[in-house]
């Protein structure tokens, strides 16, 4: 009866001594194991993590501990919970090469191969390099690890000359970490105003007006045509033709998902891992495997609380939010449960994001770049307010600085789906 | 019983924790943050969803 139960939920009955293998020892991966053991799963499980680190908490990077000499891995480690105490194994400093979904085998960087009984992907994503050729030189920075936070803050010293190339979050906040610091601050960006895509253009320009009052430059309609210096940057040209000193060069332009590893292992990865309702992998063929999940920034899902599309969505709490969900599935693939209908219940989260810049404190809810008019409705921006965000007569977001109450009190109004789920 | 310690140098106030374990978080009438400092075991679930959704990390929970 025990065989056929295993048969029935794909398990194979030849790999059940391996382990739930979670890829990525990172917050999506410490809630997914979490998440299994809050629905049940007490088999052995195993984190494969690149980073030399135990699960840490990423938000900081770019705020206090870029700022705080002396903070590390522990300012910033997830507490490890009593649930995960027992017949759990950390492999850190190995990244994985390849998948193979027949043999149930994950490959690292070393050639070991780590076997699964279940795999989740929880790779994320890496930052997007330079857009122009670096040729080798020093003082060229991304922001991502704790690694690179420390590499960072070492640099980032009173009257050095920093630019920052992009103006999304990662950027925004390390140019108000660095012009505390009183570093010599300018922003490069395509963009019009900074953060346009996630807050819109009022709250953009607003943020714009408060880096300005502490000394930041915007270099708007722009990008990096050169670089000077040898060995390490010296000075960078723009498409312009302005020539800015830079002892520092931050490259935050944007996240790639980490799934080269898994170029030939048949899931979809046209952009992260595409995943059902059960943050279950599909595959090129559009076929669902059971037994593969993928969590956290690397997972392209629909949402039905905005439409049918898939994306992925970068926001802080969805690691969380896709770790819960899945550890239901994964509990429920182990026990031999229904899955399916567990999966087409269908996974709504509603993401929010905050940010921290200069006494502006963000906070939203929902999806807000899909918008194509937002609207102040209360507040001023130029002291707390709040902005709502639609797509046609759809409320799709909601944003504010400061009015905490207010902001929070939008939570409910996202609940009902677009369309028939 | 478990034991609810929030850091409030640390805490920004962004108030997701009372979403969570509203019988414990609430946000007061000038938006700042007020906790009770224990809660009975069958919260611990609770408990641990509103740690897990704060931005700042601030909130620390222990079965005391």
């Amino acid at each position: 009866m025990a065989d056929s139960a295993a048969e029935m939920s794909g398990v194979d009955a030849a790999a059940t001594d391996a382990p739930l293998l979670i890829v990525g020892a990172s917050m999506a991966g410490l809630r997914t194991a979490e998440g299994a053991r809050r629905a049940g799963y007490t088999g052995p499980i195993t984190f494969l993590g690149a980073e030399a680190h135990a699960p840490y908490n990423r938000p900081p990077l770019s705020k206090e501990l870029l700022q705080t000499e002396g903070q590390g891995h522990a300012d910033v480690a997830f507490p490890i919970r009593s649930a995960l105490e027992e017949g759990v194994t950390w492999v850190l400093g190995r990244s994985a090469v390849s998948l193979d979904t027949a043999r149930k085998v994950v490959v690292d960087d070393v050639g070991d191969e780590h076997p699964y009984s279940a795999l989740v992907i929880a790779t994320g994503l890496r930052p997007k390099p330079l857009p122009i050729d670096d040729h080798g030189l020093g003082g060229i920075h991304v922001l991502r690890t704790l690694d690179d936070a420390v590499a960072l803050r070492e640099v980032l010293r009173p009257g050095a000359n920093v630019v920052i190339l992009g103006s999304g979050f990662v950027g925004c906040e390390i140019a108000a970490t660095a012009a505390k610091n009183g570093a010599t601050v300018s922003v490069v960006t395509q963009s019009r105003v900074p953060l346009l895509r996630a807050v819109g253009p009022l709250l953009g320009a607003e943020l714009r007006r408060r880096h300005e009052e502490h000394g930041v430059r915007f270099f708007t309609g722009e990008s990096l045509f050169g670089l000077v210096g040898d060995p390490s940057v010296e000075r960078v040209i723009l498409t312009s033709g302005v020539m800015l000193e830079c002892d520092v060069l931050v490259v935050a332009v944007g996240s790639d998902p980490n799934t080269e590893w898994l170029g030939s292992s048949g899931l979809d990865v046209s952009d992260g891992v595409l995943v059902d309702g059960g943050l279950r992998a599909v595959g090129v063929d559009g076929v669902v495997r059971p037994d593969v999940f993928a969590v956290g920034d690397v997972a392209r899902y629909p949402n039905p609380l905005f439409d049918d599309v898939a994306r992925r969505v970068e926001h802080w709490n969805l690691p969380t939010e896709t770790g819960k969900r899945a550890g239901q599935l994964i509990a429920a693939h182990y026990a031999g449960d229904d899955c399916e209908t567990l999966a087409s219940a269908g996974f709504a989260p509603l993401p929010s994001f905050w940010s921290d810049q200069y006494d502006a404190h963000l906070l939203a809810f929902g999806m807000t770049y899909l918008a194509d008019r937002s609207e102040l409705v209360a507040g001023s921006p130029d002291d707390e307010c709040v902005v709502e965000f639609y797509r046609g007569d759809s409320l799709v977001g909601v944003c504010g600085i400061g009015m905490r109450s207010a902001v929070q009190a939008y939570r409910t109004r996202f609940a009902a789906p677009a369309a028939a789920v | 019983m478990i034991k609810i310690d929030v850091d409030m140098d640390k805490c920004q106030h962004y108030g997701q924790c009372v979403f969570e374990a509203p019988e414990v978080f609430q946000l007061n009438a000038d938006d700042k943050l007020e906790y009770q400092a224990e809660a009975p075991d069958e919260m611990l679930a609770d408990l641990e969803a509103a740690a897990d959704v704060c931005p700042m990390q601030a909130i620390l929970i222990t079965k005391a």
